[in-house]
C-alpha cells in the first residue's frame, strides 16, 4: 500500500513537474480572489471554466458573456485592467475608470449557491416541524441535523440579548450564523460546486459586519445612546470618552469584518500554500518532489481538519460577538 | 490592493441576497423551527414537573398507606386485647356467677334435703308411734285375755284417749279411733 501511493505520488509529481515558470503569489491569488469565470480544470490544455455574465450599470444596463471579455481582452468598449492600473483585475472603460459592475461573479454565484442551499436547508427543517408533531417524537432526518445547530445560537442569543427580547433577534443571528458557516464549508472544498473564497472576500463579511452595525444602532435602547454619547463620568473625562465609545461603536463592525475575512483568507492561502510546496519542489528532482508531495499531503489534511475547525469557530465567534453587541444595546437603565 | 478594497458589485449582490435569505427565513424559516422546539422543552419542563410531583405525591400515598396500616395494627391490637379483657370478664362473671347458682342450688337442695328429712322423720315418728300403738295393742291384748277384770281399764283408757285427741287434734283421734276401733272388735 506505501509502495503504490509513492509510486502514485511519483507520477503525479513528475507529470506535474514540467511547469516551469511558476507564479505562485499569482496562482494563490487567483484562488482566492473573484473572477469573471470559474475555472474548473484543464483538460487537454484547454481550460474548462465557466463563464460568467457580466452586468454593467453605465447609462443603461450592458450584459455580456465574460468570455468576450477574457478572451479578446476588450469588448464593447470595455477591458480587463491590467496590473498595476487602480482597478486591477476589474472591467472599466477605455479610460480605465470603472463603471458600476455588478457582474455575476465566482463570489456571487457561490454566494447564490450557498444562499439557495441555506433556503433549502432551513425551510426543509421548519417543514418538518411543521408536519410533525414535535411534542410526540423525536426529530428526524434533516431537522435532527439542524436542530443542535440552531438550538445553540437561539440559546446564546437568549443568553447574551436577554429572556425579554431575544425572540426578535435570534433569527438575525440565526442566518448570520448558518450562512456564515455554510459559506466556510463550502469554501473548502476544492472543485466546483464550491470552492470561492466568500467569507474570505471582505466584502461579504463587511456586508455582514454592516448587517449587525444597523441591527445593534437602530434598536438600541436610550440607555445604550446615553451610554455612548453622554457616559457616567465627571465632567472633564465627559468629552473624552464619549469619543472613545463612539469609535469604539464604530470600531466593532470593523473587527467583525476582519477578523471572519482575515481568518478564512488565511485558511485558503494556508491550504494553497501546502498545495503549491509540490509544484515548487518538482522542480528540485524526483526525490524531493516525491517527499514534499508526501508531506504536503499530510499537512494539506492537517490543514483541511483544522480549517473545519476554524469554520466552524468563526461563524460562532462572529454570531456570538454579534448577539453581545445587540445584548448590550438592548440593555436598561439600573 | 484588490484583496481588501470592497468589491462594489459583490457588495451589491452581498446586500440583496443576504437581505432576502435574512427576510424569508426570519418570516417562514427559524421561528416555525425555534418557536416548536420552545414548545417542546417547556412541555418537557412541565412533563418533569407534573412526574415529580405525581412522584412526590406517591409517596405521601404510601405514607398514608403506611400509617393507615399502622393504624389498623393498632386498631386490630387494641381490639384484640379488648376481646381477651371480655372473654376473662365474662368467664370470671360466668364463674362468679355459676358459684351463685351453685350457693343457690346447694342451699334450695339443703332446704330440700331438710324438708325431706323432716318429713321423713315425721312419717318414721308416725311409723314408730303406730309400730308401739300396735305393739302397746298386742302387749294390752296379752294381759286383758288374761284378766277380765282388765277390760274395764281398757275402755277408760280408750275414752280417755279418744275423747281428748278429738277436741285438740283429728289425726291423732283417728288413730285413736282406729286404736279403739280395731281394740273393740
Amino acid at each position: 500500500m506505501k509502495k503504490v501511493f509513492a509510486i502514485l505520488v511519483m507520477l503525479l509529481s513528475s507529470a506535474l513537474c514540467r511547469a516551469d515558470d511558476l507564479d505562485i503569489g499569482g496562482i494563490i491569488f487567483d484562488h482566492v480572489l473573484d473572477s469573471y469565470e470559474w475555472h474548473i480544470t484543464e483538460w487537454r490544455g484547454h481550460s474548462v471554466a465557466i463563464h460568467l455574465p457580466v452586468i454593467l450599470i453605465d447609462g443603461g444596463i450592458k450584459t455580456f458573456n465574460s468570455k468576450h471579455i477574457l478572451e479578446t481582452g476588450g469588448y464593447e468598449g470595455y477591458h480587463i485592467a491590467a496590473k498595476g492600473e487602480p482597478h486591477e483585475g476589474k472591467i472599466v472603460r477605455a479610460d480605465g475608470s470603472k463603471p458600476f459592475d455588478i457582474s455575476i461573479t465566482k463570489n456571487v454565484l457561490q454566494l447564490m449557491m450557498n444562499a439557495l442551499l441555506l433556503l433549502v436547508v432551513v425551510l426543509l427543517t421548519a417543514r418538518w416541524y411543521k408536519r410533525h408533531d414535535a411534542l410526540k417524537e423525536h426529530p428526524t432526518g434533516i431537522a435532527a441535523l439542524m436542530e443542535p445547530l440552531i438550538m445553540m445560537v437561539h440559546d446564546m442569543a437568549k443568553e447574551n440579548i436577554g429572556e425579554e427580547d431575544y425572540r426578535r433577534y435570534s433569527p438575525f443571528l440565526l442566518t448570520v450564523f448558518l450562512f456564515i458557516l455554510f459559506s466556510n464549508f463550502i469554501g473548502i472544498l476544492p472543485f466546483f460546486p464550491g470552492g470561492a473564497n466568500l467569507t474570505g472576500n471582505i466584502a461579504c463579511t463587511m456586508v455582514l459586519a454592516l448587517f449587525t452595525f444597523f441591527t445593534v444602532n437602530l434598536t438600541g435602547t436610550k440607555h445604550y445612546y446615553k451610554e455612548i454619547f453622554s457616559p457616567d463620568v465627571p465632567g472633564v473625562l465627559k468629552p473624552l470618552m464619549a469619543v472613545i465609545e463612539f469609535f469604539s461603536a464604530l470600531v466593532k463592525p470593523i473587527s467583525l469584518t476582519i477578523r471572519l475575512f482575515a481568518n478564512m483568507l488565511a485558511g485558503h492561502i494556508q491550504i494553497l500554500c501546502m498545495v503549491c510546496i509540490i509544484f515548487i519542489m518538482g522542480k528540485m528532482g524526483m526525490a524531493m518532489t516525491a517527499g514534499a508531495t508526501v508531506i504536503s499531503v499530510l499537512f494539506g489534511i492537517f490543514l483541511d481538519v483544522l480549517e473545519m475547525l476554524i469554520s466552524f469557530i468563526q461563524a460562532y465567534i462572529f454570531t456570538m460577538l454579534s448577539s453581545i453587541y445587540i445584548g448590550m444595546a438592548r440593555q436598561k437603565a439600573e | 490592493m484588490n484583496l481588501i478594497t470592497p468589491d462594489s458589485g459583490l457588495l451589491f449582490w452581498m446586500v440583496l441576497i443576504f437581505g432576502i435569505v435574512f427576510f424569508i427565513l426570519a418570516k417562514w424559516g427559524f421561528p416555525a423551527i425555534t418557536g416548536m422546539v420552545d414548545e417542546r422543552n417547556k412541555h418537557i419542563d412541565e412533563s418533569l414537573r407534573l412526574a415529580d410531583e405525581a412522584r412526590a405525591r406517591m409517596a405521601k400515598l404510601a405514607e398514608e398507606q403506611a400509617e393507615l396500616i399502622d393504624q389498623t395494627r393498632q386498631e386490630q391490637g387494641r381490639i384484640l386485647k379488648e376481646a381477651a379483657q371480655a372473654r376473662s370478664e365474662i368467664l370470671a362473671q360466668a364463674k362468679v356467677d355459676a358459684q351463685a347458682q351453685t350457693a343457690q342450688m346447694v342451699e334450695k337442695a339443703r332446704e330440700q334435703i331438710a324438708n325431706e328429712r323432716e318429713t321423713a322423720l315425721r312419717d318414721i315418728r308416725r311409723q314408730v308411734a303406730l309400730l308401739s300403738v300396735d305393739v302397746a295393742e298386742k302387749v294390752l291384748r296379752e294381759r286383758l285375755a288374761a284378766d277380765a277384770e282388765q277390760q274395764a281399764l281398757i275402755d277408760r283408757l280408750t275414752d280417755e284417749a279418744v275423747i281428748p285427741s278429738e277436741a285438740k287434734e283429728p289425726s291423732s283421734a283417728s288413730y285413736a279411733t282406729a286404736g279403739s276401733k280395731s281394740i273393740t272388735s
